[in-house]
């Protein structure tokens, strides 16, 4: 083994280690846990990127163990992981520094950040995963990790809000247990990307594949929140505003869609799933999903919980546009995974900011507060915008490639639900933006948080605007050669390139 | 290697501890446990270096005075007795700390806590004796031997409901060896010999042999806890001192499961059937469902983790009919080393994790005063380590990854697809689903604020740490599994075989 | 077909065993239970020696004996323990059964 292939452990160690050593610092040791945290977050960027290169020249990044018997623990970076661990690396460091912010003076500090580091390390783990068994190591890791973070506050609501999470995932984690093994029983153990033990399985169990296939989005599709499997994702905002960002917007169910991705194009590949008649039901599926979670979020009154049906939604752009053969339409819905997650990621940190500095939490309670957090709702504006699809926000991008993808499939269909889809997100992002900006304020503010100059402290906006500036830049320079549009646009063609 | 013949070791696993509980008794309590402790160290070496010799050199067999079989009696030492040796030895002695710090907190009303000593090590040259013993009758004695040293730990408390529990357990203890004994006659009576191999040989088939395999195995499953003959179990181990209810709930209820798993693959394979191992099977599948269940209703934590036993041994169970088809004729099935690892990791994994589980609840116990599930509020910040040991543990007794009790159930569930027999499957899933209910039932609570200033008692820091440790083990033996399975493999009892026609049962 | 002696012993050691498996069961006193379990071992003892005598035109084999010595050891031991534990709960308690705490 020479040092590449060390590097995929490096990367999942780099949040591993800093979160276990939290673990063994005393509570008011803030100025050491957050030199680890940083310092960790700031790696691992620095790796991932420095990785992309590597990558890039055409160098393997690949890490095997052997458990035991047949089980093997396999790390392998390819383009699709690199989508994913940039995503998560970034945004891991920019949450830190909100939740170093946001937490200030809270009690159990040293908990939170601790398990949160090991949130972050599973989902790297699920980015670098290369073959099922690992990819389900890191999926369960991410369900026990999640769990003290949700109840983080132990009041009454949170306790049972970590209970509904955990019958979802929990159950979600055993369904795709079972997938797997199945899976592994009928080809034996295969690295991602190698279909070709699946195709020359599918003449004679035809009914098994289409079974298990079903099995393991069943498994899947808890965390990428797939309608009927979504309904322990509102419930789960209860939790700290930081985890309600990074991991309910980002990690965690972006680990169920990738999973999916992985599912369609790298377990099954395209060309067997399609045979199978396996995709059409999903993207029907997931347009359903997208509808359903756009008219649930129009009746929510909490922030956090339209945004968290918002994220319903969105995912299933996801999980549709994989499901959909075509290079342009699979480079729409890896896009996504990129895009949503910065917009989304910006629009919870600035609902966390207007929780924390105003002390509001509920839609009808938001009018003129754009006067009082002008950059705040600045962000916000700027990513609900994405979100509907405005030209040049990074939600257009996406929506673009799937819809051209989707006609160039011959599925027009798709055109109408996006179309459908961004009337709605109009429809229950506009009023919050008119409140803000438009209405004059209505109620005494309880303001928790000041700053000298700025409308909230520093570690608190900073992160806000730089998210939502990215999702404007990622948008506007889609077509340079370094956007996510460019590596979505790669991993697509490579995976069409492969039959 | 040249200091001690590797043949020499197998005796000295049963000597040492005896030899250590005589001078235990002897001496006054606060020596006790010092003796008691140099004595686990003594025994833990001796257990490693068996190991060590069967890794390097296989197995050992040691004929007792020099006589051989069938005269003699005969001690052997393979890789499956191996590895229950090692199991019991590291965590005999982890739970021998913890329970040094258990007694120094104790009052000793009745001036018995010194007894846990001479008993334990008595315990452990029981259990050693029985995974060593290559001899019918033998294994009579020594399972009488661990039975009634078992039932005179579980009684240390002096308070009536462990007596009751107690009693209630002794008298199923002599329900079972009774049966097995009877079993054993009737064996003698066709074959007139008592060694495992001997009988082996001279056993095909008939009826006499099956109808004294069933004695012995109801006489067995009474002692290993198997539901429905497990009645004896959550009260016996729920009402015992902490560091007994994990000797009893992860090792005890072991040595009986090992017996039965040595005379279904060495010595009654000609008489086994597919029905037998299916009915085993659903036992183990009632036992998974019940039990899990029955743990999720209690209220109090003790029994929570006591009514957990009952469905973890379910698991270990379903070993039996996954290795059971190849007594059909088909010799070798790809399968059956996964069936069997699967089975015997559950063994292993059940034993770090209970016993870290019930060492935590011990220290809870003593901290908060009861064990109310109620009253377990707010301890993952009192007992931040208490808690994550016990989060360790639960980890692995559901199944989740990376843990030993992942590569158990990993196991048994690819077997149960390979060999078509997949109505275990769902039995799998479920028991994990209803674990992971009575575990996070605990952490729930311990993650919830506590209404008014809670007073804990201080817990010693030894009891803690053991309790960590177990529970990291649980973890540990998940990732590695390498090792154990070479261990295992040594004189396996399904070798891949040269021809696929042949048997692969030795 | 002819009956052996052996084989009347073994038939009861059979019956004896399953009327005191019963008994273990079915008593509700302590002092019945730990008998039943008495005579439990003494029907396996009874079948043991007659195994010994199967066949008697030549000669008896000691080992069952050997066995049956050992057996009644730990026999004893085992009934000791019992007694005394149920000597102690009714001394603790007033109780001499287990009703109403299964």
């Amino acid at each position: 083994m020479n040092l590449n292939d060390w590097i995929p452990l490096i990367i999942v160690a780099t949040s591993l280690v800093p979160g276990v050593l939290i673990f063994f610092l005393h509570e008011n040791q803030t100025g050491v846990r957050t030199a680890l945290n940083l310092t960790g977050a700031v790696v691992k960027v620095l790796l991932v990127f420095a990785v992309y290169f590597g990558v890039q020249r055409g160098e393997t990044y690949t890490f095997r163990y052997e458990i035991g018997v047949d089980l093997e623990f396999l790390l392998h970076i390819d383009l699709l992981s690199l989508l994913f661990a940039t995503l998560s690396a970034i945004l891991w460091l920019v949450t830190t520094l909100y939740a170093i912010g946001y937490l200030e003076g809270s009690p159990y500090r040293r908990r939170f950040f601790g398990f949160f580091s090991i949130c972050v390390t599973a989902s790297t783990g699920i980015a670098l995963a290369g073959n099922a068994v690992t990819f389900f190591i890191f999926y369960e890791f991410l369900t026990l990790a999640t769990y003290p973070l949700v109840v983080h506050r132990g009041t009454e609501e949170a306790l049972q809000a970590g209970r509904t999470y955990l019958w979802y995932t929990i159950g979600g984690g055993t369904v795709l247990f079972v997938g797997v093994v199945w899976l592994f029983v009928l080809t034996g153990s295969v690295d991602f990307g190698d279909t070709e033990a699946l195709q020359a399985l599918a003449a004679e169990n035809e009914t098994q594949l289409v079974i298990l296939f079903w099995v393991l989005v069943a498994g899947l599709g808890v965390k990428a929140a797939l309608f009927p499997l979504h309904g322990w994702l509102p419930v789960a905002m209860v939790a700290p505003a930081p985890v309600s960002a990074l991991l309910h917007a980002v990690a965690v169910v972006k680990a169920g869609a990738f999973g999916l991705v992985r599912l369609v194009q790298d377990i099954y590949g395209v060309e067997l799933a399609e045979d199978l008649n396996l995709l059409t039901p999903l993207a029907v599926l997931a347009a359903f999903t997208i509808l359903y979670g756009s008219l649930r979020a129009l009746t929510q009154d909490d922030l956090k919980k339209r945004l968290a049906y918002s994220t319903v939604s969105q995912l299933s752009y996801i999980a549709m546009g994989v499901a959909i053969p075509g290079v342009t339409v699979a480079t729409g819905a890896l896009v996504h995974l990129v895009h949503q997650g910065l917009m989304k990621i910006t629009l919870f940190f600035c609902a966390g900011n207007i929780a924390e500095t105003l002390g509001l939490h509920k839609v009808s309670e938001l009018n003129g507060i754009g006067r009082r957090l002008p950059l705040t709702m600045g962000a916000f504006t700027l990513a609900a915008f994405g979100m509907i699809g405005l030209p040049p926000l990074a939600g257009f991008i996406s929506k673009w490639y799937l819809g051209i993808g989707g006609m160039e499939a011959g599925q027009s269909w798709i055109v109408v639900v996006l179309l459908a889809s961004s009337a709605l997100n109009a429809a229950y992002f506009l009023p919050v933006i008119h409140a803000a900006w438009f209405r004059s304020p209505d109620r005494e503010w309880k303001i928790k948080r000041t700053a000298r100059f700025l409308e909230t402290p520093w570690t608190l906006l900073l992160p806000a605007v730089a998210t939502a500036v990215t999702s404007l830049t990622v948008g506007v320079f889609a077509a340079t050669e370094w956007s996510p549009l460019e590596l979505a646009r790669q991993v697509a063609e490579s995976w069409y390139s492969r039959r | 290697m040249n200091l001690i013949e590797p043949a020499q070791l197998p005796p000295s696993l049963i000597i040492v501890p005896i030899l250590g509980a005589l001078v235990c008794f002897i001496l006054p309590g606060p020596w006790s446990g010092r003796v008691g402790l140099l004595t686990s160290a003594l025994t833990v070496v001796a257990a490693g270096l068996s190991t060590w010799a069967v890794l390097a050199e296989g197995s050992q067999r040691h004929e007792l005075g020099g006589w051989a079989a069938p005269l003699g009696i005969n001690l052997y030492l393979d890789g499956l007795a191996a590895v229950f040796i090692a199991m019991v030895a590291i965590i005999g002695l982890l739970v021998g700390i913890y329970a040094r710090s258990f007694y120094a907190t104790e009052s000793d009303q009745h001036g018995t806590n010194a007894l846990y000593w001479p008993l334990w090590l008595t315990l452990w040259a029981g259990m050693n004796g029985l995974f060593l013993s290559a001899d019918l009758f033998n294994l009579y004695v020594v399972i009488e031997v661990v039975g009634l040293s078992a039932v005179a730990l579980a009684i240390l408390s002096g308070k009536p409901p462990a007596l009751l529990a107690g009693l209630r357990y002794l008298l199923a203890a002599i329900v079972g060896s009774m049966a097995y004994l009877m079993g054993v006659a009737l064996i003698y009576a066709e074959v007139g010999a008592l060694d495992l191999t001997v009988v082996a040989e001279a056993l095909d088939g008939g009826l006499v042999p099956r109808v004294a395999f069933g004695l012995m195995l109801a006489g067995l499953m009474v002692k290993t806890a198997l539901s429905p003959l497990h009645f004896w179990l959550p009260a016996a181990h729920s009402a015992a001192q902490p560091p007994v209810s994990a000797l009893l709930s992860a090792l005890v209820v072991k040595g009986t499961f090992y017996l039965i798993l040595r005379l279904w693959v060495d010595v009654f394979e000609g008489s086994i059937t597919y029905a037998m191992g299916q009915f085993l099977g659903a036992l183990g599948a009632i036992a998974v469902l019940w039990g899990s269940y029955q743990a999720i209703r209690q209220s109090r934590l003790k029994l929570v983790v006591a009514h957990s036993t009952v469905g973890q041994i379910g698991f270990m169970f379903l070993l039996f009919p996954l290795i059971t088809v190849a007594y059909e004729g088909w010799g070798y099935a790809p399968w059956l080393a996964a069936a069997w690892t699967g089975g015997i990791y559950q063994a292993l994994a059940h034993g770090f994790a209970k016993a870290a589980m019930f060492l935590a609840v011990g220290v809870y116990v003593l901290a908060v005063g009861n064990d109310e599930k109620d009253s377990m509020v707010d301890l993952v910040a009192r007992l931040p380590m208490t808690t994550f040991a016990l989060a360790l543990a639960g980890v692995s007794l559901i199944g989740l990854p990376p843990s030993g009790g992942f590569v158990a159930k990993w196991m048994l569930l690819k077997a149960a697809f390979s060999s078509g027999q997949w109505w275990w499957a769902p039995v799998i899933v479920l028991g994990s689903f209803l674990t992971a209910g009575y575990v996070f039932m605990i952490l729930r609570q311990a993650f919830a604020p506590a209404r008014e200033k809670l007073q804990l008692r201080p817990v010693p820091r030894a009891m803690e740490v053991t309790a960590l440790l177990l529970g990291v083990g649980s973890i540990l033996i998940g990732l590695r599994a390498e090792e154990v399975l070479l261990l295992l493999d040594v004189d396996a009892p399904f070798e891949e075989p040269v021809e696929p026609e042949e048997g692969g049962a030795p | 077909m002819d009956i052996e002696p052996y084989q009347i012993y073994a038939v009861t050691a059979g019956l004896l065993f399953s009327l005191a498996l019963g008994g273990v069961f079915l008593c509700r006193h302590f002092f019945k239970k730990i008998i039943a379990a008495k005579i439990l071992g003494a029907a396996v003892f009874l079948l043991l020696v007659s195994v010994a005598r199967r066949d008697y035109e030549a000669f008896a084999d000691p080992v069952p004996h050997a066995m049956v010595i050992t057996g009644i050891v730990v026999a004893v031991s085992a009934a000791a323990f019992a007694l005394a534990l149920a000597r102690r709960i009714w001394r603790d308690t007033g109780r001499s059964n287990f009703d109403g705490d299964l």
